[in-house]
């Protein structure tokens, strides 16, 4: 026998495949993205197209069916006072979770990304982390008894004499209520709390990303930790608080249970759409409200273009 | 003149107990204004720690550290009158060139207009006119190094501190930055105190080097003291090649307990007059000069030598094998304290 045919390799079905896609890299690759590029294209903005579709027909008030007819009669129904009311209370919201949620994220974020090491930086990461392995319930109906009216924090508030704090908080006007439980201050604490791990995780990359030497050749030409902060962390950590700030203000303004349990009676855009698609069977008014939360995001992300967030990328 | 830095018995211990780690021990230096200065040594021998100590990054455990005459020990690196060209560059990626020069400007709030033309004057004076309006990660390599250079230049330092500026950069461009910063220096007059491990870089570049090895300041002098003149077995053989001879070998051949002599100050000749003889174990053409390692005989243990012979001088090469004999004057061997 030839040496040569000796070492060859046999020719199987499964290495005329292999020898095909080594040799076509294109068609490799188009078989590894199709599942996910269907399930995105089709599934996901399938839906969303059909979702915008639907915006422009109209529910028959008369025999409570859908017209399958053009028009723009839900996008004026927008403009209503009480629809407008709902639309700026959502923004309003959303724009100061957001706000917070960025205010308490950062110190812990940096703090994870350069300080901390070993069991520390574990620990910290996993104290961000748990929350989101329990149900989002169960955390919702544990803050609805910690803010009761006779709930744990009235209680600690009355130990430590600061009860004329909260009730000062809760008799102003626009965020207060007879109890925190029943008060959009209530709500937006809760809000806060069920999105910050979407700001700390984010910004942590980001500020991770930063190298050790900018911010030292930042105090070295002259900056102190103020002005590095201001012209250095800061615009470098744009893109972690752009993409944290995506998370906390789509989740607020798409979020209807939050409100219902926690807060008073007053609507938020999730719970419109909630109550026009399912009790009032109006789906193409409930498609044209949840249009609003994508063209403020979009809106939102030009701005954020627009004003340099994504430079450092 | 004035010292621009004193270095007064300083230390850094990294850690604390069994576990610490001293990477820099009891370090006393005076670098002169104006000089270029540079601190030699390998990895880890603790010459950044010591440049870090200089520009504030890192704090020393012992002794104070001066510039300019004044106590800067504790204060942080944006209180001190030096500024540093970072290994990396460590440019600011968000900023336009331009805005990387001013930055220094900015923070002390120059006004505009005036802190853009200066950020100019000195893009030009590093040669990189023109690219103010780009973006670090659009500049190459070499070009980075300029503006960190211009940058760290612009509020005119009293020493301007370089840690190993040029690892980065290919050969020849290495070559060309290295007497570019070295006429830049002679033109400015500021105090350069530069980092590497490069005994080529520190020998063509430097007034005055300082050799580091394992935290400890070995010698410090001209390039040329160094070179002819190493107080240290260590010095002798981190700068340039060098045979070092010890024991029997040394006082047979050159009369001292342990003595260095540099490979081109050995010439192979005749058997009249021949301070050894042996026999070639390995040549290698190294294009100036052909390196021949000889293995001694009559020597117990047979020490090896090499000899540097110059290409085209007319000096006949030796081949593999070949028993030679080798001739060097009274002046090439030098006496080492013997450690």
């Amino acid at each position: 026998m030839n040496p040569a045919e000796a070492v060859a390799v046999p020719r199987t079905m499964q290495r005329a495949a292999s020898d095909l896609l080594y040799t076509r890299r294109g068609l490799l690759l188009l078989l590894l993205l199709a599942p996910p590029l269907l399930w995105f294209g089709v599934i996901y903005l399938g839906s969303l197209f059909a979702l915008l579709a639907n915006a422009f027909f109209r529910l028959d008030d008369f025999t409570g069916q859908v017209v399958r007819e053009v028009g723009v009669s839900n996008f004026i129904a927008l403009f209503d006072p009480a629809n407008l009311d709902v639309a700026r209370r959502t923004i309003g919201m959303a724009i100061a979770v957001t706000l917070a949620c960025t205010l308490l994220a950062f110190p812990l974020a940096y703090m994870m990304a350069r300080h901390a090491r070993g069991w520390t930086k574990a620990a910290l990461y996993i104290a961000v982390m748990l929350p989101l392995w329990s149900s989002y319930l169960v955390r919702l109906y544990a803050w609805k008894l910690l803010l009761a009216k006779e709930g744990a924090i009235s209680w600690l508030a009355a130990q430590l004499h600061f009860s004329w704090l909260i009730e000062a908080l809760l008799a102003t006007p626009l965020i207060g209520g007879p109890s925190l439980s029943f008060s959009t201050l209530g709500t937006f604490i809760v809000f806060v709390y069920m999105w910050l791990p979407f700001m700390v995780l984010p910004l942590m990359a980001a500020l991770e990303r930063i190298p050790a030497s900018t911010l030292e050749a930042s105090a070295d030409l002259g900056a102190g930790p103020a002005a590095t902060l201001r012209h250095v962390i800061l615009p470098l950590a744009m893109p972690g608080i752009a993409a944290g700030s995506i998370f906390t203000f789509s989740l607020t303004l798409g979020d209807y249970i939050i409100p219902q349990v926690i807060g008073d009676s007053t609507l938020y855009i999730g719970q419109v759409v909630y109550r026009q698609q399912g009790v009032a069977g109006n789906i193409p008014f409930a498609a044209a409200f949840s249009l609003v939360p994508i063209v403020v995001i979009g809106v939102y992300l030009w701005l954020a273009k627009r004003k340099g967030a994504f430079d450092a990328l | 003149m004035t010292a621009a830095v004193t270095l007064d018995g300083v230390g850094c211990t990294f850690g604390h107990g069994a576990g610490a780690v001293r990477a820099v021990d009891e370090v006393r230096l005076t670098i002169e204004a104006g000089e270029f200065f540079t601190l030699l040594g390998p990895s880890g021998s603790g010459k950044t720690t010591v440049l870090r100590m200089i520009g504030g990054f890192t704090l020393p455990t012992r002794g104070r550290v001066h510039i300019g005459g004044q106590d800067v020990t504790m204060l942080p690196p944006y209180a001190r009158p030096v500024n540093t060209v970072f290994q990396d560059y460590a440019l600011f990626p968000h900023m336009t060139i331009r805005a990387n020069v001013a930055y220094p400007l900015m923070v002390r709030k120059v006004e505009r207009r005036a802190r853009e033309q200066r950020a100019d004057e000195l893009l030009a004076l590093v040669q990189l006119a023109g690219v103010g309006e780009r973006r670090p990660a659009q500049l190459s390599g070499g070009q980075r190094q300029r503006v960190a250079l211009a940058r760290a230049l612009i509020s005119e330092p009293q020493v301007l501190l370089l840690d190993e500026p040029l690892g980065a950069l290919d050969l020849k461009l290495r070559e060309q930055m290295q007497s570019e910063l070295k006429a830049l220096q002679r033109r400015l007059g500021i105090t350069f105190l530069f980092i590497t491990h490069d005994q080529h870089e520190a020998l063509s570049m430097s007034d005055r080097i300082g050799i580091f090895n394992a935290g400890r300041l070995e010698q410090v002098g001209t390039p040329q003291a160094v070179y002819d003149r190493p107080a240290t077995r260590f010095v002798a053989q981190f700068v340039g090649a060098a045979n070092v001879l010890e024991g029997d070998a040394a006082r047979r051949l050159t009369g001292h307990a342990q003595a260095m002599l540099r490979p081109e100050r050995i010439r192979v000749g005749d058997a009249a007059g021949a301070r050894a003889s042996g026999t070639v174990a390995e040549v290698q053409f190294f294009g100036a000069f052909t390196r021949v390692k000889v293995v001694l005989e009559g020597v117990e243990p047979s020490p090896r030598l090499q000899a540097d012979l110059p290409t085209g001088q007319g000096v006949r090469v030796p081949a593999s094998g070949d028993a030679v004999h080798l001739h060097w004057d009274e002046p090439a061997v030098h006496a080492l304290a013997a450690a």
